[in-house]
Order: structure tokens, then sequence, then C-alpha cells
């Protein structure tokens, strides 16, 4: 069970971690997108950073849906459209909600990807976010529904993400800039499929 | 859903601009009112108050503008409707439009529709 206060601990957790890793995140982007990916996630969550005072004693839909706004308008590229609409929609799916428990979060992300999937009209193997997002969440899902074990879920999830990310090396990217490369996408990680995994990392660590 | 109108000096421009945010956003109704009624570069009455009529809802419509000079004329078409839920919103015009589009597209009200177009100004593009 995660209360509002437990939520806004992880969003500083996710707001410092993408500010660490966001000369990290542009270099992977640099390979195979257009290298600004970990410059807008890092843009993006300062704007979060700005306004994270105002989220206190705010009900966790409304925090998320805040979320959802300040990425939508402040990361250029792909990115902030779809991690914005991730946001709006997981916003919306725990709208009122003080508290949250893993079924919670499990309902919500399955709401977030799918608001991805439409957006962006992606599925999964095209060598995006979608590629640990998906197995994160089928990996949550089962280890939930076998043990009712938030945090060995929380495991399985981040388990799941990173080979997510290793599968994304393995095949040809089909969406957004990166399939301008077609053959030569191969061998190279998805940055989105990495800055989700960094995100699921920060709610594990501190679950 | 609110809805979009973009207004630009150019035709294309609007057209454009349109085009890209309904990649995006493809269930958030927009209209584009560019050029003059003849087509040539310059801003039209008639064109906005169509594009307006179009898919005006009660939910709202945010206009937004390519130039400062669109002002005056947006502003005498919002004058004609007094009454109804319309917003002329001081944003780059593309950003503001993809922006837009995809919070509208989120069923969000007016009003944050319009917060994250104007949050648009300060977005750097690197």
């Amino acid at each position: 069970m995660a209360d509002s206060a437990k939520v806004i601990e992880v969003i500083k957790k996710i707001i410092a971690d993408i500010d660490e890793q966001k000369l990290y995140l542009t270099e992977l982007d640099n390979v195979i997108g257009d290298g600004d990916h970990g410059i807008n996630m890092a843009r993006g969550f300062d704007a979060v950073n700005a306004v994270i005072d105002t989220f206190e004693g705010k009900d966790i839909g409304s925090i998320l849906k805040a979320i959802g706004m300040k990425l939508i308008s402040t990361v250029g590229g792909a990115s902030g459209p779809l991690y914005g609409t991730a946001f709006m929609k997981a916003g919306a799916y725990l709208n009122g909600k003080m508290e949250m428990n893993m079924d919670d979060f499990i309902g919500m992300m399955e709401v977030a990807i799918d608001g991805i999937m439409k957006r962006g009209k992606a599925v999964k193997g095209e060598k995006t976010m979608l590629d640990a997002m998906i197995p994160a969440l089928d990996a949550m899902k089962e280890s939930y529904a076998a043990d009712g074990d938030a945090k060995k879920a929380l495991d399985a999830g981040v388990a799941a993400a990173e080979e997510g990310i290793e599968y994304t090396k393995t095949i040809i990217a089909t969406k957004g800039r990166a399939s301008y490369l077609g053959e030569r996408s191969i061998g190279h990680q998805d940055p989105g499929a990495t800055s989700f995994t960094l995100m699921l990392k920060a709610v594990q660590a501190l679950a | 859903m609110v809805d979009i109108v973009v207004v630009s000096h150019s035709q294309k421009l609007a057209e454009g601009v349109v085009d890209l945010a309904t990649i995006l956003a493809p269930e958030t109704p927009m209209r584009a009112a560019g050029g003059k009624d003849d087509g040539s570069f310059g801003i039209s009455f008639e064109k906005i108050s169509n594009a307006i009529n179009e898919i005006y809802t009660e939910e709202g419509v945010v206009i937004l503008i390519d130039l400062g000079s669109a002002v005056m004329t947006t502003e005498k078409v919002l004058e004609s409707m007094r009454g109804r839920n319309l917003k002329m919103v001081d944003c780059p015009v593309l950003e503001g439009a993809v922006a837009a589009a995809v919070i509208s597209a989120e069923q969000a009200p007016l009003i944050d529709v319009i917060q994250v177009a104007e949050a648009t100004r300060e977005t750097a593009k690197f």
C-alpha cells in the first residue's frame, strides 16, 4: 500500500534519477534517434520538480494528471505526448485515491500502456518503450497473482523490463526516427525502454 | 472534448500544423483557418468563424494563432460569438497545437488545455 506522500517520494526519486541519467539516455538516443531523449525527459521532470510542492496532500490521481500535463507541454519529441498520455491515463484511473495498492498499480499500468499504444500507434516488438513496459506488466501480473506479494511482483517487473531492454538490442526499429536506420538499429537498446525501466526501478526501490 | 482551431497567415501552414497534431491525437477535432478567402496570405474572419462553427461544442474551442497580426481578426470573431466557450491562446502554434490536441484527447477540460498550450511558451527546443 502506498499513500499520496509515498507517491510523491517516488516521483522525487524519478526526477533525480532521470536527471542523473540524462546524458546516458541522450547517448543511447544519439546512436539511433535524434539524441535528445535524456535532455527532453530531464526538462520535463524538471518542470514537474518546479511544482512538486503543490502535490502535497493531493490525491494520487491529481498528482499523476498534473505530471502528465507538464510532460506534454515541456518534453519535446514524441516522448512528451507518449509519457504525458501515460500519466494522464494513470491519473484518470486513480482519480480521487489517497492510497493505492498493487492491484491499483497493475490496473494503472494497463491503462497507461493502452494509452501509449493508441497514441503512438505502436505494438510490442517495434523497438520502443513498449518492449520494456508490456513484459514488465505481464510479469507483475503473473507474479502478483501467484504470490500476492507486491515487492516480489515489482522485482519481477523490473527483471522483465531489463530483459525487454536487452530484447530491443536484437530487433529492427520500425517506429520513430530509429526506423530510418533499419538494420543498423540492431545492437542498440531503445532509449524509451531504458527511461521506463528507470522509472519502474524507482518504484521498486521505494516500495 | 475541447476542439482546436489553428489560425495562420498561410493556408498550408495551418493545414500542416493540424495534420501533424492529428498524427498524435486523431480523436481531437481540429480545423485549419489559414490564409485569406482566395487562398492568398493573410487572415480571414470568415475562415476563422467557419472553422469554429464546424467543430464547436460547449466543452470549448481553443484558437491558436501563428503571428501577432492574427490577434485582431481573431478577437473580432470571438466578439461576434460572445457567450460561447472560446479562448485564444498565446503560444507557439505548432508546439501548442500538439500539446493541446494530446491533452484534449485525454478528456481534459478547457482550463487544462489552455494551461498546457500556454506552458509550451517556455519549452526550449534544445
